[in-house]
């Protein structure tokens, strides 16, 4: 029977491993400086992908900023100001509703709220918003945990030396934990570079002349320039190769920056083992 | 003591974003989906066979679309909720150390990848090939939909699975070896339903992550509208159907509140499944205190 299992972890060890190499091959063509560093030409058939990749990071810092203060105080409250009651359950079952919810919907909540009621309009502004939404239950995870890993001892000497509850949580708590809130908030990052749906209606553009300058303008972004480039372009089996170097930086991107968060996370866990 | 009290109030109202985001997104969705109602009758909406947005006056039945994500989240979990189980039995028990620094990282990256490369490589490895070996007029349907699906949804049910079995008391394994089980016995009869809560809810959000999931379905089910009669046939899940229609419809058009009732169902139907892998696990962990 243990064959079986053996079996089975190795079908899904070689099965990524596939995928990996499969994608590298392909993908290692198209890699070059200039790839990086110069925007699409001739209707995306030359070129490269710098208007997407610096649309991805400007996506990924605009939803950033807003998600980790929110999810940042919301952890704290968690772990620090609930007393259990109503708004605390409520609270907790929101953040795990909201952790479920399909991508696309919160590209149909980012539409209604952020570009229609509020009239900022297609643009990095709304996906960013949208993004920090979907990036929130993940901080908020992330930072509650940070904050309940800080010893009792760190409290209780702070208290002992007459400091107030929020003396304490900002001096001594906090700091504690922020490396393992830098982690949570390095996964995250990870995941909202590799979402497309949630900005196909909010911000992300088929195709723009030059970076975005504002927040209210159109980006372009790697997964969706995957997306374009593969579905709905004009020259999808010339753009080949394009689309499989683009693959290739989103993965490299993604995984590179998830592996420097689970590598963090790892040691942080060690030497917080006091 | 009048200055400490201002802290937690800041805090706790901040923190109420969370609650005031998912409540929006709700109030959105309804507020948004149900004008199409004016429209149609529910009825219509939800057992109409025929989905013609575009048409004049256009045809809003959802069966289709809604068969389309049911039957693909069906098919992609009979793939992989055996597979996930096996894992997770693998890595919480029969593994020894330095495979499970082995398996560890390669879930945690499985599930690191962007499900929009996953819908890639399904457009462009899989398609083919399920064309040639099964004489298809195309390869984007829903089996190679499943397989994708299937893929991403094995390190989630897979970490969830493991972590209960972990959590299984080292005491019970030992009286059950101390009633002389061999160690399959043990883990078919001891560790695997004791953990059953863990690896229910588990399966419950892999399936939810299934039905939600956009970019793969968008990319490789087909895209036809119809109620699916085989697995080859190609589907059009709620989730594509939004993704692909929305850029194209008139904001405040009917078709534009037919989205977001879409919208609004695939909401509710994954709610109520991450509820009840919610529920489950409390009753788990209610049973074993």
């Amino acid at each position: 029977m243990s064959f079986v299992l053996w079996g089975s972890a190795a079908f899904l060890v070689l099965l990524v491993l596939a995928i990996l190499l499969y994608i590298l091959a392909n993908g290692w063509e198209s890699l070059s400086w200039e790839f990086l560093t110069q925007p699409p030409r001739d209707q995306m058939t030359k070129g490269g992908i710098s208007t997407p990749l610096v649309g991805t990071i400007q996506l990924v810092i605009v939803s950033i900023s807003f998600a980790l203060p929110v999810g940042v105080a919301t952890g704290l409250f968690f772990a620090e100001y609930s007393s259990g009651g109503i708004f605390t359950n409520g609270l907790r079952l929101a953040i795990r509703c909201l952790a479920g919810v399909p991508s696309v919907v919160f590209g149909l909540f980012g539409l209604s709220l952020f570009v229609v009621l509020m009239k900022f309009g297609s643009c990095l502004l709304s996906a960013g918003l949208t993004l920090a939404c979907l990036a929130l239950p993940l901080i908020v995870t992330a930072s509650e945990q940070a904050f309940l890993a800080v010893p009792k001892e760190y409290r209780d000497g702070s208290y002992a030396l007459g400091a107030t509850k929020w003396q304490t949580i900002y001096k001594v708590v906090l700091p504690a934990a922020m490396p393992t809130i830098v982690t949570g908030a390095i996964l995250s990052i990870g995941r909202v570079a590799g979402e497309t749906a949630p900005i196909i209606f909010t911000g992300a553009a088929f195709f723009t002349p030059g970076f975005a300058t504002s927040l209210f303008d159109e980006v372009m972004a790697l997964p969706y320039h995957i997306l374009v480039l593969a579905t709905a372009g004009t020259h999808i089996t010339e753009t080949r190769p394009i689309q499989y170097g683009t693959v290739l930086v989103l993965l490299v991107l993604v995984l590179g920056v998830s592996f420097v968060g689970v590598y963090l996370r790892n040691r942080f866990r060690k030497t917080s083992r006091v | 003591m009048k200055n400490d009290k201002i802290p937690a109030i800041i805090i706790q109202t901040i923190s109420s974003l969370g609650i005031l985001v998912m409540v929006f997104i709700l109030f959105f969705l309804i507020k948004e989906g149900i004008p199409v109602l004016s429209e149609t009758t529910i009825g219509d909406l939800l057992g109409g066979r025929y989905w013609y947005p575009t048409e004049e006056p256009p045809v809003f039945g959802m069966l289709p679309l809604l068969l389309g994500s049911i039957s693909v989240t069906l098919l992609s979990s009979l793939l992989a909720l055996p597979v996930s189980l096996l894992v997770a039995i693998f890595v919480a028990e029969v593994a020894p150390n330095w495979m499970h620094d082995v398996m560890k990282p390669v879930l945690e990256l499985l599930g690191f990848f962007p499900s929009i490369i996953l819908g890639f490589l399904g457009m462009v490895l899989i398609a083919p090939r399920l064309q040639e070996t099964f004489m298809l007029i195309t390869g984007l349907n829903m089996l190679n939909a499943s397989i994708l699906l299937g893929i991403m949804v094995i390190p989630i049910v897979s970490s969830l699975a493991e972590e209960a079995l972990s959590s299984v008391p080292r005491e019970l394994r030992d009286a059950s070896y101390a009633l002389g089980a061999t160690r399959w016995e043990t883990i078919v009869k001891v560790v695997v339903p004791y953990a059953l809560p863990g690896i229910q809810s588990g399966a419950l959000l892999g399936i939810m992550r299934g039905m939600g999931e956009t970019m793969v379905v968008l990319m490789v089910a087909g895209g036809a509208a119809i109620i699916p009669v085989s697995i080859f046939d190609p589907v059009r899940p709620l989730t594509s159907t939004i993704a692909a229609e929305m850029g194209e419809t008139p904001v405040g058009s009917s078709h534009y509140h037919a989205l977001f009732f879409a919208g609004l169902l695939l909401l509710i139907i994954t709610l109520a499944i991450n509820l009840a892998s919610i529920w489950i696990e409390k009753r788990g962990r209610l049973e074993r205190s």
